[in-house]
């Protein structure tokens, strides 16, 4: 594979990889959640995630070259092949920390998702056109239900300040840069993540003020996520529970 | 303590320039969050372009005795309905 | 079927003399097929059977979401995921149209939702069944959505405006359920021969527990008659178990599988399918909460809503205090 193919797909993993294990941790509160309404559109979330993993993960199959799926990626590549965000693996927590790292997910999307739309390439272009639209109305609820439940009650407010507190340190490895970032950005591809990290800023900062939420200061980020150099010990459970028909059953058809 | 979010009607004007249509109810803690609520819950096969809520408690309606004096005397107006009124083949569809 | 054994709230149907002039205009609507109405008339006994049924009814959908939920987090497909999850979430849909239909009766969500967890209301016995293996999931949709379908497209005539509405708007979903579980159990009985294995335990395990959704034998199922006086219950229940049987079995032999019950047999003269009687002390066992899965699933929504609580609370004061400030501002 040319250093350049390479390099997208590194970029297209990553992009594919956020969504696909985040759309599962989400779609874990199926029939769980709070309040029917709530079921319904945590639902609606993970199902439009999963769509735009399908796509991502398409694109990278198509990229790799080798014959594989979408699914054969999902399912069939190990934990250190995931190219992820730490964030989307953390498990869920209380309906607040779900939905916290929703909106720091959706808002991160929402900012990427306009870059991309403008993509050199066309392929990208088009998934983050169709994804946008969707970004678009995740960022609205979740911050929505951010700002409810950080400016509801005391015991709503204390448990949104102490996920927030949880998951700060996981939101700085989403605008790293490294060489596949460098390449993508000089291609047109792809944005360098750390031109996305200004207008991110501005969202959550006002998001967070209005639901009378404190940012943590220190500037301290977990990362090895997108590299795929370390991941969390959760990442291998989700993936057993995923992978597991395809691993006991392989070569069939579902 | 007793705390049930209020409950709210939801109306949904589809594709085809048809009026707003009484959906459904659900529940919800305001009327913007009803509105995300019925975007979710009633429009997931593409049913809706615009949605309408009314928190259930400020809908006025008909007493169930104005039957007879509210809706009887539009019965008897059948020249109203387009079928009471033969046309001749001859001048086409209409 | 999802409303099963619903006890009806009367001292057994009333002669046209016995009734007084309002409850004989309120049955001489439903005879003549008019919807009954929210804010009309209707007999103390009618109210409370049909939130007994349609709360019941509700319930079962939204317990109904576990065993599915079961398998979203290992369907071995990001397609099947997306369906399955699609399907699973339509179920909570369903119960909430049917907690609405319900509300208009004058009983709120929560109210029944409490007597749920209380042990006070209940739900249909078929979902305390476990789903083992993947074709569990076909089966269920295609069985158990088949079997409360037959019932459903029934109850769409129902006296009741906003419960047959309710029904009308279900009954277009859940044709997505059957078919996606047929097809889904298709891939299995026609895939490897483990695949398969999997497809036949499916089917082996959830036929009885299927064709008990419809409830007792009529012979043996009291309060029917005022029920079906009333039109909240439009056909009996070995009618609507000979009609899913009778449409059932075909697809099991399509499928290549083996009958689940050596007694399924085409009888000429009835024009209809015989079939064994499932063992219903199994089944009154399942209803007083002995089931495989009585206790996880009810601990489950018990979880789910105590866990919620702070969040709806939290969401409805943030409502508040927007809602102060803005007269405030004013
Ligand atoms: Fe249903
Ligand atoms: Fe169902
Ligand atoms: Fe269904």
């Amino acid at each position: 594979m040319a250093a350049d193919t390479e390099k997208l797909l590194q970029f297209l993993l990553r992009t594919g990889d956020n969504t696909l294990v985040l759309s599962h941790r989400v779609s874990e509160w199926c029939g769980h959640s709070p309040i029917l309404e709530e079921d319904i559109a945590l639902a609606n979330t993970a199902l439009d995630l999963i769509g735009q993993a399908q796509m991502w993960l398409g694109y990278a199959a198509q990229v790799q070259g080798d014959g594989k799926s979408a699914d054969d990626l999902a399912f069939l590549r190990d934990a250190w092949d995931f190219r992820n965000v730490l964030l989307c693996e953390l498990p869920n927590g209380d309906f607040g920390r779900t939905l916290l790292r929703q909106f720091l997910f959706d808002a991160y999307q929402s900012v990427l998702m306009g870059r991309l739309i403008k993509s050199s390439d066309e392929t990208v272009a088009g998934i983050a056109a169709k994804a946008s639209k969707e970004v678009a109305y995740h960022v609205e609820r979740s911050a929505d239900t951010v700002v409810g439940l950080g400016d509801g009650t005391a015991e709503s407010h204390k448990r949104m300040q102490v996920a927030l507190d949880y998951l700060w340190p996981y939101v700085g490895e989403m605008f790293e840069s490294d060489a596949v970032d460098t390449a993508m950005a000089e291609a047109g591809i792809a944005p360098d993540p750390a031109s996305l990290r200004a207008d991110f800023d501005a969202l959550v900062g006002r998001v967070l003020a209005e639901a009378t939420l404190t940012r943590p200061d220190s500037p301290f980020t977990h990362k090895g996520g997108r590299t795929g150099r370390m991941h969390t010990e959760h990442l291998g459970h989700m993936l057993a529970n995923m992978q597991w028909l395809q691993r006991a059953y392989p070569g069939c058809e579902w | 303590m007793k705390n049930e979010w209020p409950l709210w009607e939801i109306f949904i004007r589809g594709q085809h320039g048809m009026s707003h249509r009484h959906v459904g109810s659900l529940h919800a803690p305001d009327a913007e969050m009803a509105i995300k609520n019925a975007r979710d819950v009633y429009t997931r096969r593409n049913e809706g372009v615009s949605i309408w809520v009314v928190e259930a408690r400020h809908i006025a309606a008909t007493a169930p005795g104005d039957k007879g004096p509210l809706f009887e005397p539009s019965e008897s107006k059948v020249y109203r309905h387009p079928t009471f009124f033969d046309i001749p083949e001859e001048v086409g569809h209409m | 079927m999802y409303a099963q054994m619903i006890k009806t709230a009367s001292n057994g149907v009333k002669s046209r003399d016995e009734m007084s002039p309002e409850e004989r205009a309120f049955q001489d609507k439903i005879d003549n097929d008019i919807k009954i109405e929210p804010r009309d008339w209707m007999p103390d006994d009618y109210r409370k059977t049909l939130i007994r049924q349609i709360g019941q009814h509700a319930h079962s959908e939204v317990v109904g979401q576990l065993p599915e939920g079961n398998w979203i987090t290992r369907a071995p497909t990001l397609e099947r995921k997306m369906i399955l999850l699609a399907k699973v979430q339509d179920e909570a849909g369903h119960g909430l149209y049917l907690y609405s239909a319900a509300e208009t009766l004058g009983v709120t969500r929560d109210d029944m939702v409490e007597m749920l967890h209380a042990g006070r209301m209940k739900y249909s016995s078929i979902f305390n069944y476990p789903t083992l293996n993947w074709a569990d999931i076909g089966a269920v949709g295609w069985l158990v959505d088949g079997a409360a379908i037959v019932n459903q497209v029934a109850l769409q005539r129902t006296s009741y405006g906003p419960y047959s509405r309710a029904m009308i708007r279900i009954c277009k979903e859940e044709s997505f359920h059957a078919r996606q579980g047929y097809h889904a159990i298709m891939k299995m009985a026609f895939g490897t021969p483990e695949q398969k294995r999997q497809a036949q335990d499916a089917v082996n395990r959830l036929w009885f527990p299927a064709i008990m959704m419809f409830g007792p034998n009529d012979s043996d199922s009291t309060h029917s008659e005022q029920s079906m006086a009333w039109k909240i219950k439009v056909k009996s229940n070995d009618e609507l178990r000979q009609q899913f049987v009778d449409q059932t079995v075909p697809q099991i032999e399509y499928l290549g599988l083996d009958l689940p019950d050596p007694g399924i047999k085409w009888n000429q003269e009835r024009g209809h399918y015989d079939f064994s009687d499932p063992d219903w002390s199994e089944f009154f066992n399942v209803i007083k909460g002995n089931g495989p899965c009585n206790v996880d699933r009810m601990n489950a929504r018990v979880k789910a809503w105590e866990d919620g609580q702070w969040v709806r609370d939290g969401l409805m004061e943030h409502a508040r205090k927007k809602a102060a400030r803005k007269v405030a501002a004013e």
